[in-house]
């Protein structure tokens, strides 16, 4: 019993310095999850449809850019090329999978995506191979200093790079035409069309978007794990920051990123000795589980709103 | 109402001015099996507002879903006739192109946007605008002019308005577009008869003063004839009789079957059993 309840607190308040680092650590981990929940997030807003297939696309992504910069691109026309690929990905994904299904349950366009996430696997395994690369786009690695904590500046860059990319997403869709677009069309697909908003303009864009994002989040995760397949399962921890955040906000899946990462490396270093290790593995699915029974839209999700 | 007037050609009246919107024989399949409008005709003058009647699932949406060519969106195509609107066809057309072309719909059930506040929803109506924002803008302004009660809850989410609100937010959504004509179906559904009335009333004023052409599907035959100078009457998928709406409102079938006045004043309970079969074409 005091192993759990006593003993973890004792250490938090005997080296506050080093929780401090755990913490810090765990928030800026917690971002990466964030870039990856992101693009599912921007796809179920835009459409109602959770996309299997983003952790397929963040794979894509990095291995055509790893793939571009071993044929002896410079990094950023590899960069540029890639999301050139992304925007062509997004709009066959449109043509030969959303246009047929247009008007069909929110199920079935979700089994398409699992479709659409074994196609990716494969086919960008086939082209690229399926070796694990190393990715160097020249974001720092070595760890600062500050004060008694150490923080590592490869963290600290990913989470920069959230933030901005969060603050331009957050403006686009809040303030721009096609943002208002975006979200009159993931609340009611026939209003919006009935209003003059193409949709298939809109879900090339949002499938673009979201390739974008994935691009950054692959970059991420490849310079921080090497590229390689089992990127793809990264996706599978954005579930429980998509649970927490609620689906369908930005800032959400921001929030919802900082909650797991820190959480999970917390429970992990001061109570996983208590529990027998490895709680980082299944704490976040825990909460993740906590939320769906108290609060089923996520901290900041859309209410679904329901008037009598 | 005789079987007679189902099959006539387009109707001719007025005859001076061509008319801005034109449906000819229109034919609807839903799923390619459900054959849901019979070759439908009907036409709509510049400037006219021009109902559209009939009970539930007599066709009146889908006429205007034709019209509108939301109708593909929902498994139906049409399959004969055309539709002309200002002397152009424009039944192969997206819904995009039509609003750009100023047809819009303003669909039964309302349909905000239900997470977007009532300014915003108000907004995107003026998606396919391309002069700029200030004159967006003055729209914006002129829309609040007809319905203040919008300009008191432009910062409310148009899912946690009133059924009244939320149907002058869908038809001030529809005017953003700078339509020329407006597709209103069913602007009646679940609102208090002295709201209903409000709302027809904004209908007649917009039409007097932006000279905007209504074509309305209502299910209210009593309130639509009045304010309608022109009526269409379907069964079935069949315009089964037109006319003018003073014709239509002294006509028997109608004050009997659409505006639930008899005949015979009030009838007996003994007479029930001789109570006429209602019509059908079938």
């Amino acid at each position: 019993m005091s192993a759990f309840f006593i003993d973890p607190f004792v250490d938090i308040f005997s080296y506050p310095a080093f929780f401090l680092e755990v913490l810090i650590g765990g928030l800026l981990a917690g971002v990466m999850y964030s870039l990856v929940a992101l693009g599912f997030v921007l796809i179920f807003k835009a459409s109602g449809v959770f996309n299997f297939a983003q952790g397929a696309m963040v794979l894509f992504a990095a291995l055509t850019l790893v793939g571009l910069i071993d044929l002896g691109a410079p990094v950023w026309l590899a960069i540029v090329a890639t999301i050139a690929v992304m925007v062509t990905l997004a709009m066959s994904i449109e043509k030969v999978v959303l246009r047929p299904l247009v008007n069909q349950p929110a199920i079935i366009l979700f089994m398409a995506t699992i479709g659409i996430s074994y196609f990716l696997d494969g086919f960008g395994q086939t082209i690229w191979g399926s070796e694990i690369k190393t990715l160097e786009v020249g974001i720092p690695k070595s760890p600062l200093m500050v004060g008694e904590v150490l923080i590592s500046r490869f963290d600290l860059f990913a989470g920069l790079t959230a933030g901005v990319l969060v603050a331009v997403l957050a403006i686009f869709f809040q303030k721009t035409r096609v943002g208002r677009a975006l979200r009159a069309v993931a609340d009611d697909h026939q209003a919006a069309m009935s209003v003059g908003i193409p949709l298939r303009t809109i879900w090339v864009i949002v499938w673009s978007v979201a390739g974008i994002v994935a691009l950054v989040a692959g970059i991420m995760w490849g310079s921080k794990l090497g590229v390689q397949f089992s990127i793809v399962l990264v996706a599978l921890k954005a579930l429980p920051v998509l649970i927490l955040g609620g689906f369908t906000s930005i800032p959400g899946a921001i929030v919802g990123g900082l909650i797991i990462g820190s959480g999970e490396k917390v429970a992990e270093v001061f109570w996983g000795p208590a529990l027998g290790g490895a709680i980082e593995d299944w704490f976040g699915y825990m909460l993740a589980m906590l939320f769906l029974l108290f609060r089923p839209q996520g901290l900041f999700g859309e209410k679904i709103i329901e008037r009598v | 109402m005789s079987v007679e007037t189902v099959d006539r050609p387009a109707p001719e009246r007025g005859g001076a001015t061509a008319p801005l919107l034109a449906v000819n024989n229109v034919e609807v399949i839903y799923d390619h099996v459900i054959l849901v409008l019979k070759g439908v005709s009907l036409e709509v003058p510049p400037g006219g507002i021009v109902a559209l009647l009939g009970a539930n699932g007599a066709g009146k949406s889908t006429t205007l879903k034709a019209i509108s060519n939301l109708l593909r969106a929902e498994r139906g195509e049409v399959t004969k006739g055309s539709v002309q609107f200002d002397g152009e066809r424009v039944d192969g057309l997206t819904p995009n192109d039509l609003v750009t072309r100023g047809v819009i719909q303003v669909m039964e059930g309302r349909h905000c946007f239900e997470h977007l506040t009532v300014e915003e929803n108000l907004m995107t109506g003026a998606y396919t605008r391309r002069e700029g924002r200030r004159a967006v803008a003055d729209d914006l302004e002129k829309v609040y002019g007809y319905f203040p009660r919008l300009k008191e809850r432009r910062t409310s989410q148009a899912g946690y308005t009133s059924g009244g609100e939320q149907q002058m937010t869908a038809i001030g959504r529809a005017l953003m577009s700078r339509p020329r004509m407006i597709l209103l179906d069913e602007p009646s559904m679940g609102l208090a008869p002295q709201l209903v009335e409000e709302i027809f009333e904004i209908v007649r004023r917009l039409n007097e003063r932006e000279g905007v052409t209504f074509l309305l599907a209502e299910q209210n035959t009593n309130i639509a004839l009045r304010y309608a100078s022109y009526g269409y009457i379907l069964e079935n998928g069949r315009v089964v009789l037109d006319g003018d709406a003073e014709t239509l409102r002294s006509n028997e079938d109608v004050k009997e079957f659409y505006l639930g006045l008899g005949t015979a004043g009030r009838k007996s309970y003994r007479d029930v059993k001789f109570y006429k079969r209602r019509k059908r074409w079938l």
